[in-house]
């Protein structure tokens, strides 16, 4: 049987992520849970066979079979909240918020690092699509520092990331140091209200040293974007990487631009913020789910 | 409304802010602790001090500054006797430890600025603010793109969430006259007594002083300028110039004129790389609506790439980027030189 899993939270995260659960073959999608019964996502998980759940998680807890996994997609004030209960009921989380309270996760970076853990935390949008970039340089050189610069389309910024954009800039910055491998990080997100909105840009500095093998960073950068595009197939870089030298008040670096382009499941292209967020959960949820399905004591044993 | 009993407006002069694009970022301790000085002398009310960006503005995508933005706000501090000191801040860029810590450091006014559209990303920083018993001010960049209807909506959140004076932000130096004053007669109708408004303008189209008129007469009671321009792009509406055209029309500002002149050319102008231009990339911005702190970053990517810089500012103004997306500009450099390889 395959393990099963439960989406929490109805919004345009959880509902893409939905479309993208329902193709997988390692899992099967029991649950969609939110708290408003208008919500169009359960409207749509209904369409599609999966039990929709207005009662949010109490409703799980109190009369459904439990999932295997669960895929948080709500606030980070609710995943705290909820983290405990999974955790007591034996449930693996993968946290879509910027709770932040298991480990940081980038599939291409360390997809198998925390396997064994209960809850692995997504990053943030930026994150995943910026940190490969950088995590791709500090491998072949020191990265003394790695600044991001996140653009994304005004219409796929709702309001959890508006209200808390500081959560953005601090959890990313720490990522790219985490994951990135740089020793200090800076994240910075932009807003831009275009019209038709523009697909998700992003722009990655890395700090390198003045002799550099700006052949063996460049292949890294490929080899790390073409492991990203096999889970986000519309990631890609923009421009060819370019090297600055030190000048007067500015070290070397290497500049790398890259876009994504959402696959346009539940929400448009230019959304790429929000598909490779997903996708990445997917990825992820995928390997638990595998790994479940190897050694299924590891989910039974309570300590 | 006036300003105050005292004053019919009131004049924050941004050269240590605004300026510090056209310093390449490079103030010293010693050139803020002058021009404060000088400025404080002469009366000018509010002095901001901070990377042209804002706090945490000092990056590889902004410009590295030479000395900690930090220090340089304690210095001002320090050295004025009367002027409140401000700082900006960009939410996205900077965050609230950055509020925080200048409220600290003694400043009396945060000025905290999201592009025209995008007011609820600062709602938690204007909370912030005023519980640290800082001033707020709210801008509003790139008003220029914006129907004023759209701007009073923003400047409504920005208000309800704690700004104290809602600016009107020419950041393109693309407005002109009536552009001005129905975007400003627009945002005085919907905040009523619920906050002040003001106007930050731009030379590109060379009309920094006849926009903050337009701007007064709308109802404008805050207005921003620069020293001998010293800003990005063209640089802002002088401040020497205006505090004289203002006393000349009986405008109130606190400025002492003849004062002012001498701070312009015996304090501010020497720390100039040169004066502010209006050559043919700062036309091009104000044609074309594009961020003024662009002008720069411009003429170092044409030089690095050897494409024409007015291709680079025209492409910005077709792709709609707004304030903080300099990385987009290297990116339309290196399209521009294979396209033409």
């Amino acid at each position: 049987m395959k393990p099963t899993a439960a989406i929490v939270g109805t919004g345009n995260i959880g509902t893409d992520l939905m479309f993208k659960l329902l193709r997988s073959t390692d899992l099967e999608l029991r649950y969609m849970v939110g708290i408003d019964p208008r919500s169009e996502g359960l409207a749509i998980a209904r369409e599609h066979g999966v039990e929709a759940v207005d009662q949010g998680v109490d409703w799980m807890f109190d009369h459904g079979e439990l999932p295997d996994i669960v895929f948080e997609a709500t606030s980070a004030y609710a995943h705290v909240a909820n983290a405990p209960r999974y955790q007591e009921a034996g449930i693996r989380a993968v946290d879509l918020t910027p709770a932040a309270i298991g480990p940081y996760t980038i599939p291409v970076v360390n997809l198998t690092e925390h396997i064994d853990e209960m809850n692995v935390n997504m990053v943030t949008c930026g994150g995943q699509a910026t940190i490969p970039m950088v995590h791709a340089v500090s491998r072949v050189v020191d990265v003394p520092y790695a600044e991001i610069v996140a653009t994304v389309a005004s219409k796929s910024a709702g309001p959890g990331t508006r209200a808390n954009i500081d959560e953005f800039t601090r959890t990313t910055s720490s990522a790219v140091e985490v994951l990135g491998g740089a020793e200090r990080g800076k994240a910075i997100i932009i807003l831009n209200p275009a019209e038709p909105p523009l697909i998700m840009r992003d722009t990655i500095y890395c700090q390198i040293p003045d002799d550099a093998d700006h052949a063996a960073i460049e292949a890294s950068i490929d080899d790390v974007a073409s492991g990203v595009a096999q889970y986000v197939p519309g990631y890609r870089l923009r421009q060819r990487p370019q090297f600055d030298p030190a000048e007067k008040g500015r070290p070397a670096r290497v500049t790398i631009f890259i876009e994504v382009e959402g696959a346009g499941d539940y929400l448009p292209p230019y959304s790429g913020n929000l598909d490779i967020m997903t996708a990445a959960a997917t990825k992820v949820g995928e390997e638990i789910a595998r790994h479940i399905a190897k050694s299924p004591a590891t989910t039974e044993v309570t300590v | 409304m006036p300003y105050s009993e005292e004053l019919d407006i009131r004049v924050t002069d941004s050269s240590l802010r605004d300026g510090s694009h056209a310093k390449g970022h490079q103030f010293t301790t010693q050139m803020v602790r002058d021009v404060v000085g000088g400025l404080d002398r002469a009366g000018v009310p509010v002095i901001e001090v901070t990377h042209g960006d804002g706090l945490g503005g000092s990056s590889f995508n902004y410009g590295f500054g030479l000395e900690d933005e930090r220090v340089l706000i304690a210095a001002a501090v320090e050295t004025a006797t009367r002027a409140k000191i401000a700082a900006l801040m960009l939410p996205g860029l900077g965050t609230k430890e950055d509020i925080t810590a200048v409220a600290d450091l003694g400043a009396s006014v945060i000025r905290i600025a999201t592009h025209c559209t995008e007011a609820d990303i600062a709602v938690q920083h204007f909370g912030l603010a005023r519980e640290k018993g800082l001033e707020t001010v709210g801008f509003l960049m790139m008003a220029h793109s914006q129907p004023p209807e759209l701007l009073a909506e923003q400047a409504r959140i920005m208000a309800d969430s704690g700004c104290q004076c809602v600016y009107v932000v020419d950041s393109a130096g693309a407005m002109i006259l009536e552009e001005v004053s129905d975007r400003v007669s627009a945002v005085v109708a919907e905040l009523g007594d619920d906050a002040q408004v003001g106007f930050h303008g731009h030379e590109n189209l060379a009309l920094g002083i006849a926009n903050s008129l337009y701007a007064i007469r709308a109802g404008a009671v805050q207005i921003d300028a620069c020293t001998r321009r010293f800003g990005a792009g063209a640089g802002n509406t002088p401040t020497e110039a205006f505090a004289a055209v203002c006393e000349r029309l009986g405008i109130r500002t606190g400025i002492d004129v003849l004062e002012m002149f001498d701070v312009a050319e015996d304090v501010v102008h020497p720390i100039m790389d040169g004066e502010a231009k209006l050559d043919r990339l700062a036309l091009i911005m104000g044609y074309a609506g594009v961020y003024s702190s662009f002008l720069r970053h411009a003429y170092r990517a044409a030089d690095r790439y050897g494409v024409s810089g007015a291709d680079i500012l025209l492409a910005c103004g077709e792709r709609g980027l707004v304030g903080g997306q300099e990385d987009q500009i290297i990116e339309i450099a290196v399209g521009l030189a294979e396209a033409a390889r």
